[in-house]
């Protein structure tokens, strides 16, 4: 059972390490910001779980394992923050999106001309 | 060929530290030039850091040799090579150059922001931070100044 | 290639790699000609260098290159191109003959004269068979400290650390006179004039909730660092760069006002000093109890330190004396990376606005 997951976990690694190149192609060929800020986060998110996933597997039920977890959770909690910051700064700056509308929801002002700042 | 495998990270080094001068070098721009003297002082990192692995070893902190990381380490080696290379039992990489490039590091930060702000007082007084244009400006204002001399003698 | 070499085989491969993907981030940093551009790529290798150092067993050189050449490094390169302009002028190929003549042909002798040096791994080359084994031997009978790196750094080049960490207090101040201590902007605030906004507004919930969260933990994280450093990878270096990196995350996401109202730059500047002072206050306090200069088994009074519980075994001096140059270190490089961050962020809209402002405006890169 113990080698079966451990070779669990080295097809879950190596899945995870192939779903970051993913992530990296797919933050040279699309075509604008917004969808390549949609890949670049399928590298922090999809890719990083599955790496760890597979790495706590491989190591076994250690204090190692519950660091992994932690650092899971972590990631999890800073990645998609800084996408959406990186999505805000896009649209604030005035970048329209490749396919779909600059569609402003009524009342609400991109943070350049509500706060001043020139950016 | 066994000199690229036993230097190649000897000549990436010598790869980086020329790249990174050339940049410096090429460039009139101020703050690429930074980036290039960064690049530079990297290139001398990886150089000690190189010399400083000892093939086979672990990070320079003191394990138990019977402790299962220090088992699981000198399992994959020869006991000969561990007796004669080895501190108690367990091969270490040399701790020494280690401390040497930390401190680097940190200092390197600090005295690129050195540099840095050196960069922004000379965009604030001529407007651009190109050497080119810097030594133009300097150019114009001696001669501004030397055309002011003469004139004021009252010739 | 048999004996030892030949165990560096998979190890060797991956540092063939990564050593490769420097090279090539290199090459697109001197190519690239948006400054922008060329900074994150600086990010990116760094983060490279930091995964090749842990490679080359350097746990305590990956730690302070990932926080100082992904964290502070980015953020002062993005302060100075926010004050400046953000592209470079283009360079004619006939300004890049004589730079690359003279490098290819620097290059080409140090290939040369690099024949010369050990072979990589080589554990008997001069460089790992002397001095850093003899620090591998000693370090635990000496001192006591599980992680040599801190020993070495701490106690046996103790006198180096502290000239380090008085560079780097100088190079704080160096800053802080050319930019000034950030207060201009303060005062600009008060006189009614618009400030340079490097805050994320008052509408961004995600970010503000996110550093709430993450603040108290990083700087936990700092002390953590900070006093796990002789067990194992850590110290008064990365923790002081990572306490500095709480509070440039705090002026990012709730502006500079609110940061510089917490932590105020006069104190940034009285801690910077504060830290050297102990550092060789630690120095001289040996003195004072009959050693030399930073020998800390002179650090208590003569006769305190066999009457400490269990002084036979620990070495309760280099112990303490350690603990005490990290704190130090500490203090000195949070400060001074917080007074370089408030020099760069503080220095006045007005400065900017004269000389026409950045031009970053709008570019997809």
């Amino acid at each position: 059972m113990v080698e079966a997951l451990y070779w669990i976990g080295c097809g879950l690694t190596l899945l995870g390490a192939l779903l970051t190149v993913v992530g990296a192609a797919g933050v040279l060929r699309f075509p604008d910001v917004y969808t390549r800020i949609h890949a670049a986060s399928i590298t922090d998110t999809g890719g990083a779980t599955l790496l760890l996933l597979g790495l706590g597997l491989m190591s076994g039920l250690q204090f190692a394992t519950l660091k992994l977890v932690i650092v899971w959770a972590f990631i999890m909690l800073t990645s998609p923050a800084a996408a959406h910051a990186l999505a805000n700064a896009a649209y604030a700056s005035g970048l329209t999106p490749w396919i779909g509308e600059f569609r402003i929801i009524k009342g609400a002002t991109p943070d350049a001309k509500k706060t001043g700042n020139a950016s | 060929m066994s000199f690229v495998t036993s230097h190649f990270n000897y000549v990436v080094v010598i790869v980086l530290m020329m790249g990174g001068l050339f940049i410096t070098f090429s460039t009139g721009n101020l703050i690429k030039r930074m980036i290039g003297l960064a690049i530079f002082q990297t290139s001398v990192g990886v150089l000690y850091i190189s010399l400083g692995k000892v093939a086979g070893g672990t990070a320079a902190i003191t394990i138990e040799a019977t402790s299962e990381a220090g088992r699981a380490l000198s399992s994959k080696l020869d006991p000969g090579y561990v007796a004669q290379y080895g501190v108690d039992g367990v091969v270490y990489s040399n701790p020494l150059p280690h401390v040497l490039i930390l401190t680097a590091i940190v200092v390197g930060v600090s005295t690129l922001a050195v540099g840095l702000a050196i960069a922004v007082r000379v965009r604030e007084a001529y407007g651009t931070v190109e050497a080119g244009e810097i030594a133009a400006a300097d150019q114009a204002a001696i001669a501004q100044a030397d055309r002011r001399k003469s004139g004021g003698r009252g010739r | 290639m048999s004996g030892p070499l030949a165990m560096l085989d998979v190890g060797a491969i991956i540092n063939g790699v990564l050593l490769v993907m420097l090279v090539v981030l290199m090459c697109a940093i001197a190519r690239v000609r948006n400054l922008l551009t060329a900074i994150l790529l600086m990010g990116v290798y760094s983060l490279v260098m930091a995964v090749w150092l842990t490679v080359m067993d350097a746990a305590d050189v990956a730690f302070t290159e990932a926080v100082v050449g992904a964290g502070v490094s980015t953020v002062v390169l993005l302060g100075a191109i926010l004050l400046t302009r953000s592209e470079t002028a283009a360079i004619s190929w006939k300004a890049m003959i004589a730079p690359g003549l003279a490098v290819l042909v620097v290059g080409g002798l140090l290939v040369f004269a690099a024949q010369d040096l050990p072979d990589f791994g080589d554990p008997a080359s001069p460089a790992n068979a002397y001095v850093g084994k003899l620090y591998l031997e000693m370090t635990g009978g000496d001192i006591g400290a599980a992680n040599v790196v801190t020993a070495v750094l701490g106690s046996y080049r103790g006198f180096d650390t502290l000239g380090e960490t008085t560079v780097i207090f100088a190079a704080g101040l160096g800053v802080a006179l050319m930019l000034g201590f950030g207060e201009r902007a303060m005062s600009d605030r008060e006189r009614g004039r618009m400030p340079v906004n490097v805050s994320a507004g008052e509408d961004h919930v995600v970010l503000r909730v996110m550093a709430k969260l993450l603040i108290p933990l990083i700087v936990l994280y700092a002390f953590y660092v900070q006093f796990h450093g002789d067990l194992g990878p850590g110290g008064g270096f990365q923790a002081g760069v990572i306490m500095a990196v709480a509070v440039i995350l705090h002026a990012l996401v709730f502006g500079l006002d609110a940061t510089m109202h917490a932590v105020r730059p006069g104190v940034a500047r009285a801690i910077a000093a504060l830290g050297v002072l102990v550092y060789a206050g630690v120095g001289i306090a040996n003195i004072v109890h009959g050693g030399t200069f930073l020998n800390y088994d002179y650090l208590f009074p003569p006769g305190v330190e066999a009457r400490l519980p269990d002084a036979a075994h620990h070495n309760w001096g280099q112990h303490f004396g350690i603990m005490a140059i990290e704190a130090g270190v500490l203090l000195t490089v949070a400060a001074t990376m917080i007074t370089v961050f408030y020099g760069f962020a503080g220095r006045s809209a007005e400065a900017v606005a004269v000389v026409g402002g950045d031009d970053t405006h709008g570019q997809n890169p």
